[in-house]
């Protein structure tokens, strides 16, 4: 209520030059940073759609004459594989990982035992590893597994790294379910799968959305575990494929922004479409326990 | 005998998937650990053991590839003590100026991240107009890969063209640089890094500030405080915990950048973009020496645990 109050009085506050002078530097530098922050999206826009011979340098920041496709089908030739390999890793990858996590944080969440607490913050240590720390032993593991450089070991090694993130997400949001709803249908009989099943899971869809939405766009994104696992360009995530187009010599600018753009493509459209859960796990990975 | 079967007809109602094991263990069996509780349990379990594996496990494994004198495709164990890792800071030189690079990128990251996403959560902060237009364009990068953000700053930073042009464009010829090309290439590299990341620091500072509680706001201000004051007295010191996770993910992001650097400008002339994961993936995917490769992964890790740990504290008093 005081808040409705002071909004409304702070609506009332009378034009002052000093307001208004606050008021334009305020969208000034709003709209300086908006221009900042999609500068690079802009010169990505216009240079794929330039013929390559017109990727003139003292013009790259002017808008191509006409619309040229040719750096587009170039760049789609190139990456359009990869970007299916992609497709078959990340989609599998993110739907399992987001099941696990979900179980994992409905325990940690609702049937704590003596030192889960504990044992939830040792979970946590892998989310903030820098993976570096990992890749010799998991090369190890994956080859005496007859699991390096294919599709699956990929698929699983992102599943297994995802556990401590997804495990996060699902605890914190399982957290904020009563107890007394949980302890309610314990004695109407449901057991641990039930309360599950019955309970929680017709509830979760949001929390799905995002801890889906935060694996799908992490595993799309990845490229250190990609190019370590699966380096063999045929099978290759699609962010090794976009880095691989530029030549050791000169760079197709145009076929190399285009590369990049269909690569981002996915991610950016997960983002515009359901930004708010994407704002969501953004706050979930980091603050809240 | 009576109650202990009578116990056990209960255990086996309620048992779920455990009921067999806990039923032949009877009475011995302890008391926490049965019904659905022993089933939560079991689920977790092959979690506990994959984090243990591959997390822990890996790390330790990590620990002593850097205490071999590994190198080649074909794994061997020699113990060499502490060889490598004295080799790599007393004698290796592209480690030093790894350090250095190091220093540089987390200085310019950390600050633009940290400063910019502050800055801009506190703009958005004075009910504007289009507010969610604006976020959405701020924290967008982040849902661009690092290979994606590489490849167009490279373009971007492309000293003949790119942003030099827009400085010639604005008469501000002496700005021009020559960005990762120069010999202070990584502060560019850090600057693509801070343009992706610093949307997110953004977000976190902004939920801060929506958590603030708008009366003491407003009592600050009538005992007086001007929009100065208030920012430096009240704001800043109650965002503090933000601030934290704030320098403990740019910190981190810091220590590992690799796939900005790779798109970009690979190790750079005279390794004046290179970074330790960069060093760390040339050392065991091109060079094969795992031992060398290891001590760095290594080093990269107890670096972390330095701003993990105190972090995983705060956040262990949240959790219980």
């Amino acid at each position: 209520m005081a808040a409705v109050a002071t909004t409304a009085r702070r609506r009332q506050r009378p034009w002052t030059w000093q307001r208004l002078l606050g008021r334009v530097l305020i969208y000034g530098l709003l709209i300086f940073l908006a221009a900042y922050f999609l500068m690079p999206i802009y010169v990505l826009f216009i240079t794929a759609l330039k013929p390559y011979a017109r990727v003139d340098y003292t013009k790259m920041w002017e808008l191509p004459r006409s619309l040229d496709l040719t750096g587009f089908l170039t760049g789609w030739e190139k990456v359009a594989p990869n970007f299916i390999n992609s497709v078959i890793i990340t989609v599998p990858a993110a739907v399992i990982s987001s099941f696990i996590g979900s179980m994992n944080g409905y325990i940690f969440a609702k049937w704590k035992f003596r030192g889960s607490d504990t044992l939830f913050i040792l979970f946590l240590v892998g989310m903030f590893l820098p993976y570096q720390g990992i890749l010799i032993p998991l090369v190890q593991t994956l080859q005496r597994f007859n699991l390096y450089g294919t599709l699956l070991g990929l698929i699983l090694t992102h599943c297994i790294f995802g556990i401590p993130i997804t495990a996060l997400m699902f605890r914190s949001y399982f957290a904020g379910v009563p107890n007394e709803l949980v302890d309610a249908s314990k004695i109407d009989g449901c057991g641990f799968f039930g309360i599950y099943r019955y309970v929680l899971l017709p509830i979760s869809f949001p929390a799905f959305a995002v801890v889906g939405i935060w694996q799908f766009t992490n595993i799309w994104n990845d490229y250190l575990i990609g190019v370590v696992v699966l380096s063999n360009p045929r099978l290759s995530p699609v962010m090794i494929a976009v880095k691989n187009t530029a030549g050791s010599f000169t760079t197709e600018w145009n076929v190399q922004m285009a590369a990049a753009l269909i690569a981002a493509l996915p991610t950016i459209f997960v983002y515009l479409a359901l930004g708010k859960f994407f704002m969501q796990g953004l706050l979930a990975g980091s603050v809240k326990g | 005998m009576r109650t202990s079967e009578s116990s056990t007809t209960t255990i086996a109602k309620g048992g779920g998937i455990a009921a067999p094991l806990t039923t032949l263990l009877g009475k011995y069996w302890p008391k926490d650990w049965r019904g659905d509780r022993l089933t939560a349990f079991l689920v977790l379990l092959p979690s506990i053991i994959a984090v243990a594996i591959f997390v822990y496990g890996f790390i330790l494994w990590t620990f002593r590839v850097s205490f071999t004198n590994w190198s080649g495709w074909t794994a061997t164990y020699d113990f060499v003590g502490l060889e490598n890792w004295k080799q790599l800071f007393l004698n290796d030189e592209r480690w030093l100026i790894d350090l250095r690079n190091l220093v540089e990128y987390a200085v310019v990251f950390m600050t633009l991240c940290i400063v910019m996403g502050f800055l801009m959560a506190a703009l958005l902060n004075q009910r504007v107009k289009g507010e969610s237009f604006f976020r959405t364009v701020f924290v967008f990068p982040f849902a661009v890969s690092g290979i994606v953000t590489g490849v167009t700053w490279r373009w971007l930073m492309y000293p003949p063209a790119g942003i030099n042009l827009i400085f010639h464009y604005l008469g501000l010829d002496f700005l021009q640089n020559k960005w990762y090309a120069a010999s202070y290439g990584t502060m560019a590299v850090a600057l693509a890094g801070a343009w992706q990341f610093t949307g997110y620091v953004m977000a976190l500072y902004l939920a801060g500030l929506r958590g603030i509680n708008a009366e003491l706001l407003e009592a600050a201000q009538i005992d007086g405080a001007g929009t100065w004051n208030l920012y430096r007295n009240v704001i800043i010191p109650m965002l503090s915990p933000v601030t934290f996770t704030a320098i403990v993910l740019t910190g981190m992001g810091s220590i590992r950048v690799f796939d900005l650097v790779v798109a970009i400008s690979g190790s750079g002339a005279g390794y004046t973009t290179d970074t330790m994961a960069f060093y760390m993936f040339q050392s065991i995917f091109q060079t094969s020496r795992f031992a060398l490769g290891g001590t760095i992964a290594a080093f990269m890790v107890v670096l972390s645990a330095f701003l993990v740990g105190p972090y995983l504290m705060s956040m262990r008093r949240e959790v219980e």
